[in-house]
């Protein structure tokens, strides 16, 4: 009955997500209504980052939430206020506008007038509370709230048996304990690592699943950025190195069981192992990135499919529409378990490395 | 922005939110969790080495408990042959005795007898010469005046005494 009521409200949380991402959809597609729809700038504005949250078109009219832009420049000093000042971008504001061609597209710089850059101007210091930051926040909000929660719950009577929230996120957490971090890192020194890795593994994957669900304040693509992902991807590196021991270093600097021409003269080995330093946290900040960007872009790509029968005539678009909705359906539920498997996978191999760099010399 | 490019202000307030967090979660959520997770699983791993302890335990008992009973029945079948033993020496003893006893009582009631007997016979003699002294006596008194009864008498009684 209670597996039953789960399973009912993945698929309920399934049909909305669709739908929702499909109203979308036609509200862009009916905003573009002046020229032919563009799925590719149009799937490209959804997962790239943003400084308004754009909720809905009417009537070529864009209605977004305004996110706080916080800038910095020599010249004028600190600068905080609302992203609706630029007019979705139309508009330059206290001698700021968003570039909308060449290399820094999508930037705020330094601008002359409404339509024209200054060149000479460096771009200012960015730290505004884009799009993605908000969700940002909103996601490591819910984690404190859930986890604050469970947390007291489990000070008050530790010896309970968990409910509600408790219940579900108690298999995750001794998932992540007893099949992530106790085999990776050893019996003996797992604990120590608990904090990051639970934090790591929750942070990932409550962004991933907010991610998917398109109601404002959820639905950034946060995992799916590659700034995310590599600050992730550092955290990880500052974990994994700050924990090394002598045999870590040693194993990287003057590597046992290798011949010595391999080190001397040519430090060959020594060089591919202070490389591999680096490599690793990249490539946990790629796969993240673009499993997560990937699975955006088939959900958007399969709503578009939509617009783009619709240009060739009507009943077309209604058999487009089906099987577009069933597509995206069935890659929204594929897409629950990316964010699963991808906060696993980014969780397990941290710890894989955390566990190869204090492990004991044997 | 740029889909691989990465933005400083988002890379910030990434590694911002990444590290409150942390500490928030690290300290109020993760230490209490661990911690109550850590101590169920003892509590588990104790319980089942107290039950596999108390089965053992239980198994120990079940042989004593047999020991007891199969001794017990060895001793009250024991108990039951002595005192059957005991039984058949006591009733033994009291036949003998009683027959002694009664073999003494017995004795000295034939004594007795025997005394009583002689007693009663002394006695009967006694009487019988002094109811012949007065018998002697009246049938002198009476007959003395006629002297051929008495004569007669006399000799009669003289050969009764003869006879004697």
């Amino acid at each position: 009955m209670k597996l039953y009521g789960i399973k009912l409200r993945i698929c309920l949380f399934a049909l909305l997500t669709a739908a929702i991402s499909m109203q979308s959809v036609f509200a862009a597609g009916a905003g573009g209504g002046d020229g032919e729809f563009d799925p590719g700038s149009f799937i490209f504005d959804h997962i790239a980052d943003a400084y308004d949250w754009h909720l809905f078109d009417i009537n070529g009219k864009q209605y977004s939430v305004p996110l706080p832009v916080i800038l910095y420049t020599r010249d004028k000093g600190l600068n905080i206020f609302l992203s609706d000042k630029f007019d979705h971008g139309h508009a330059a504001y206290r001698g700021f506008r968003i570039e909308h061609e060449g290399p820094d597209k999508g930037k705020i710089v330094v601008a002359i007038d409404d339509h024209t850059t200054d060149q000479e101007a460096a771009t200012p210091l960015n730290l505004s509370i884009t799009k993605n930051v908000f969700g940002m926040f909103f996601a490591a909000a819910i984690m404190i709230w859930i986890f604050l929660t469970i947390g007291s719950r489990y000070k008050r009577d530790p010896k309970k048996p968990p409910k509600g929230v408790q219940s579900l996120f108690e298999p995750l957490i001794l998932f992540v304990i007893d099949d992530i971090v106790k085999p990776a890192i050893g019996e003996k020194k797992y604990v120590m690592f608990l904090p990051y890795t639970l934090t790591l593994f929750f942070f990932i994957w409550i962004n991933n699943m907010l991610g998917l669900v398109p109601i404002f304040p959820m639905g950034a693509n946060v995992t799916g950025n590659i700034s995310v992902t590599a600050g992730l991807a550092l955290t990880s590196f500052l974990a994994i190195n700050l924990s090394g021991n002598k045999h870590y270093w040693q194993h990287i600097f003057n590597t046992p069981h290798v011949p010595v021409f391999l080190k001397l003269p040519i430090p060959i080995m020594p060089v591919i192992e202070l490389v591999g330093i680096f490599t690793k946290p990249f490539v946990l900040a790629i796969r993240l990135f673009a499993n997560i960007t990937a699975g955006h872009i088939i959900t958007m790509g399969f709503f578009c499919l939509i617009f783009i029968f619709a240009q060739v005539s009507a009943a077309f678009a209604y058999g487009g529409t089906v099987l577009a909705v069933a597509f995206g359906i069935f890659i929204t539920f594929l897409e629950m378990l990316v964010a699963l498997i991808q906060a696993y996978v980014f969780t397990l191999l941290t710890s894989l490395f955390i566990g190869a760099a204090v492990e004991d010399a044997h | 922005m740029d889909l691989i490019t990465p933005d400083f202000g988002l890379f910030f307030w990434m590694l911002v939110t990444f590290a409150l967090v942390f500490m928030i979660l690290k300290k109020f959520a993760w230490k209490p969790i661990v911690q109550a997770l850590q101590e169920r699983e003892e509590n588990i791993r104790e319980g089942l080495e107290n039950a596999e302890e108390a089965k053992t335990e239980l198994a120990n008992v079940k042989v004593r408990s047999d020991k007891i009973i199969s001794d017990a029945i060895v001793e009250r079948d024991q108990l039951i042959r002595q005192g059957r033993e005991l039984r058949e020496k006591i009733t033994a003893e009291a036949r003998n005795h009683a027959e002694e006893e009664a073999k003494k009582i017995l004795d000295s009631a034939r004594d007795l007898i025997e005394e009583e007997k002689a007693a009663a016979l002394s006695q009967i003699k006694i009487q019988i010469a002094s109811l012949s002294v007065e018998i002697a006596e009246r049938i002198l008194r009476k007959k003395i005046d006629d002297d051929e009864v008495q004569q007669e008498l006399m000799t009669s009684l003289l050969d009764e005494f003869k006879l004697n």
